[in-house]
């Protein structure tokens, strides 16, 4: 067919367009040597001038981790990881403590600026965002501290937490993502760097959106973030978490550990906007983007809520989940997932209802291009005391063009008769009837397809606060509906 | 000079010629009325007008006010003029029919140089158009086509012509799969769009679509090219005696 033909070129011309953001930036690194043993764990902890027990929660880690296999469960494909090829600590040569953006490495902002996230900028767009920047693996700027610390909101990196709020951090540190939960979230308890902390006092809804832009430089550093969040009773917290990352030749680990911790009639939302490299069309040079997410619904009627739109990375593992030990409470996850090229990504969630009368969503959008594999895995739990458990899943593939795939792999456990669980799944093609049908209107391919993908994303697009609408714009191509104005 | 211009066009799909050899010219103002037996090419041609992809022009030119068509993609044919009201609109999940409107209307905005359209002001406009041809609030809300009546597909497509204002107008069977009342108000609809500027081509199986559009020429297709063209009578004739004539005429 002629036509089918065709449209698959079209689209192959409008989704095979060349990563934009690939580009590095030539600061001077200060790094620890090449390789991981303890010696490299106490670099790290020396480095942060850490307390002790937190040197010796990351050996026991390593400890761990050295028992440990790599999983192999998930459908994705890679070649071995040499562990000992990796350099652990990479940090922006700069002046120690920074009063002001002035004094930030001209070099680095400009490099947010080619991202389009100018901070100059958003400081002057008073009370919108507040941003804790990571550039590899130290913090380099933070803003509007003073505004949340009005309200009592800490918002820094978790290096810094560590000092000012050492109590905190010990109780909740792991208390989510145990050390030894996974491979790899093992890997980054015993290597983590840096990365955000967040606590909202009782009472408070946090007065801005949070945001954090992450950013991979180094070649061949791995990148570990671990990231607290801490909402008490009553409180309220959107966390944005964005990335772009500069080309490389050399896959690049990103395993990265997110806990969420919800008490009593706590909400937090997180939504993630992910766009790390994906590699040239063979995958080449993409991002291993293994990351951990995970909620912990403690407190009756807490809500905690993932909003993800993937686009990067050469492969994904990701399933942010929740868990529903508070009665009532509720557990979402809206995601959207695009693949091109020899993109691969394995994600999904887990929701794991223990408390009475827990609800969860789950909406997931995958959509795949070239010769991308896209596969949602998601584990639904009923626990045996969870009375009046409810589940609602939808899980949609798009596909675009013949030589990609989408699968569909839903986990279903339920202890409790009470429970009611229910899963939709579907899977559809861009069609070439649709493709004409919005050119024949003046649309250009390149919009149209923008167009029916975020037909086809909008229930989970819609989730995303206005402050992600024009980079997820820019991300897939699409005009957000009505999100703005 | 006519606003259409088509001359000796040839056409296949999948390597099948189904046009061969059609000339037509259509003046500015001017509805003509394209009848034919199924298969004779008639949609062959609305899609071979509008620019869809695996129709492959062989031989031959179309002009729309002067400029070449075939030099077009689809997309730069609508920002140029031509409008393609289709027999099975398609269903675009996920996107209202107020998005894809506005869409399409600064596609063309953006392709002249021109800031896309204020939001408001817009809304009044699709507004006072849709509540003349019964379009609803609810259907603009609604993602296009999907879960519409055969009805509300041809009417919405014609609200879309309305808020595109095109130069040259194909209707492909509009009149299929609708009953008597909607026939007339999309047939109103149409009627109100003919301007001394604007040319029409009616493509269609049945007279009766051309009691309410009435055409100032018909053509009868048969066979990949145009075997008769007349006036109103020649609708009349059809009726009475049916393709037959052509079909084996030309056989």
């Amino acid at each position: 067919m002629a036509a089918t033909v065709d449209t698959v070129r079209q689209v192959e011309e409008v989704t095979g367009r060349a990563y934009k953001h690939g580009f590095v930036t030539d600061i001077d690194m200060d790094m620890a040597p090449k390789g991981l043993d303890e010696t490299t764990i106490r670099f790290i902890s020396a480095k942060k001038e850490e307390p002790e027990w937190l040197l010796e929660w990351r050996l026991k880690a390593f400890q761990q981790w050295q028992q440990m296999k790599e999983p192999n469960w998930a459908k994705v494909g890679y070649p071995p990881i040499d562990y000992q090829d990796l350099y652990y600590y990479a940090a922006p040569t700069q002046k120690p403590q920074l009063n002001s953006l002035d004094e930030v490495d001209p070099e680095l902002l400009a490099t947010y600026e080619k991202l389009g996230i100018p901070l100059k900028e958003q400081e002057i767009l008073a009370g919108v965002v507040a941003v804790d920047a990571v550039f590899d693996s130290v913090s380099v700027a933070t803003t509007y501290k003073k505004e949340l610390e009005k309200h009592g909101v800490v918002f820094c990196s978790i290096s810094e937490a560590v000092r000012t709020h050492p109590d905190l951090v010990k109780r909740y540190l792991g208390s989510v993502v145990p050390a030894a939960d996974n491979y790899f979230a093992c890997l980054n308890s015993a290597v983590f760097t840096d990365g955000s902390f967040v606590y909202i006092p009782k009472g408070v809804r946090c007065p801005m959106e949070l945001s954090t832009y992450f950013r991979i430089n180094a070649q061949n550093t791995g990148q570990f973030e671990r990231t607290l969040i801490v909402a008490e009773e009553g409180s309220y917290v959107s966390y944005l978490e964005g990335c772009t990352a500069p080309q490389r030749d050399e896959n690049q680990l990103h395993a990265a550990v997110v806990e969420l911790v919800a008490l009593d009639d706590a909400e937090i939302k997180y939504s993630t906007v992910q766009n790390w490299y994906p590699g040239d069309e063979d995958g080449k040079g993409g991002i291993y983007n293994f990351v951990t997410k995970r909620g912990a619904c403690r407190g009756k009627r807490s809500k905690i809520s993932w909003t993800q739109v993937e686009t990067g990375s050469a492969i994904t593992w990701k399933y942010p989940s929740c868990i529903l030990q508070g009665d009532d409470s509720v557990g979402e996850f809206y995601s959207v997932a695009i693949t091109n090229n020899a993109q691969q990504a394995d994600t999904g969630t887990k929701m794991i209802h223990l408390g009475k009368n827990t609800r969860s969503t789950i909406i997931s959008k995958g959509i795949s291009a070239g010769r991308a594999d896209n596969t949602y895995r998601g584990l639904v739990r009923v626990g045996k005391r969870a009375d009046g458990a409810r589940n609602f899943t939808q899980c949609d593939s798009l596909l675009i063009g013949d030589k990609c795939g989408a699968h569909t792999v839903p986990y279903i456990e339920s202890k409790n008769p009470s429970a009611r669980i229910e899963h939709e799944a579907t899977t559809s093609k861009i069609s070439e009837d649709q493709l004409f049908y919005c050119m024949s209107r003046g649309l250009s391919t390149e919009d149209s397809v923008g167009l029916i993908v975020n037909g086809f994303c909008k229930e989970v697009m819609k989730e995303l606060p206005m402050e992600f609408a024009v980079e997820a714009q820019k991300l897939i191509g699409i005009s957000l509906e009505g999100s703005v104005g | 000079m006519a606003l259409l211009e088509i001359e000796n066009l040839h056409a296949e799909v999948d390597g099948k010629p189904i046009l061969k050899g059609i000339d037509l010219s259509i003046e500015a103002g001017q509805v003509h009325a394209i009848m034919g037996p199924n298969g004779s090419g008639k949609s062959t041609l609305s899609y071979v007008l509008a620019g869809r992809e695996g129709y492959e022009v062989t031989e031959g030119s179309i002009r729309l006010d002067g400029h070449d068509l075939l030099e077009m993609e689809a997309d730069e044919r609508a920002v140029a003029g031509v409008f393609l009201a289709m027999q099975y609109p398609v269903e675009l999940p996920g996107v209202t029919g107020m998005t894809f409107l506005r869409e399409a209307v600064n596609a063309r905005r953006k392709a002249v140089g021109e800031e896309e359209i204020d939001a408001m002001g817009f809304l009044k406009m699709v507004r006072a158009k849709a509540k003349t041809l019964g379009v609803t609030d609810d259907m603009l809300k609604r993602a296009v086509n999907v879960g519409f009546s055969g009805g509300e597909k041809k009417r919405n497509e014609i609200l879309q012509m309305a808020v595109l204002e095109p130069k040259f107008c194909i209707l492909d069977e509009t009149d299929s799969g609708l009953d008597i009342d909607a026939l007339k108000v999309v047939s109103e609809g149409v009627n109100a769009l003919r301007t001394p500027e604007r040319s029409m081509l009616v493509i269609t199986h049945y007279q009766r679509l051309l009691n309410h559009i009435e055409p100032d020429v018909i053509h009868v297709l048969a066979h990949g090219r145009i075997q008769k063209s007349g006036g109103k009578e020649l609708a009349l004739e059809l009726e009475q005696n049916g393709y037959a004539d052509f079909v084996e005429a030309a056989a």
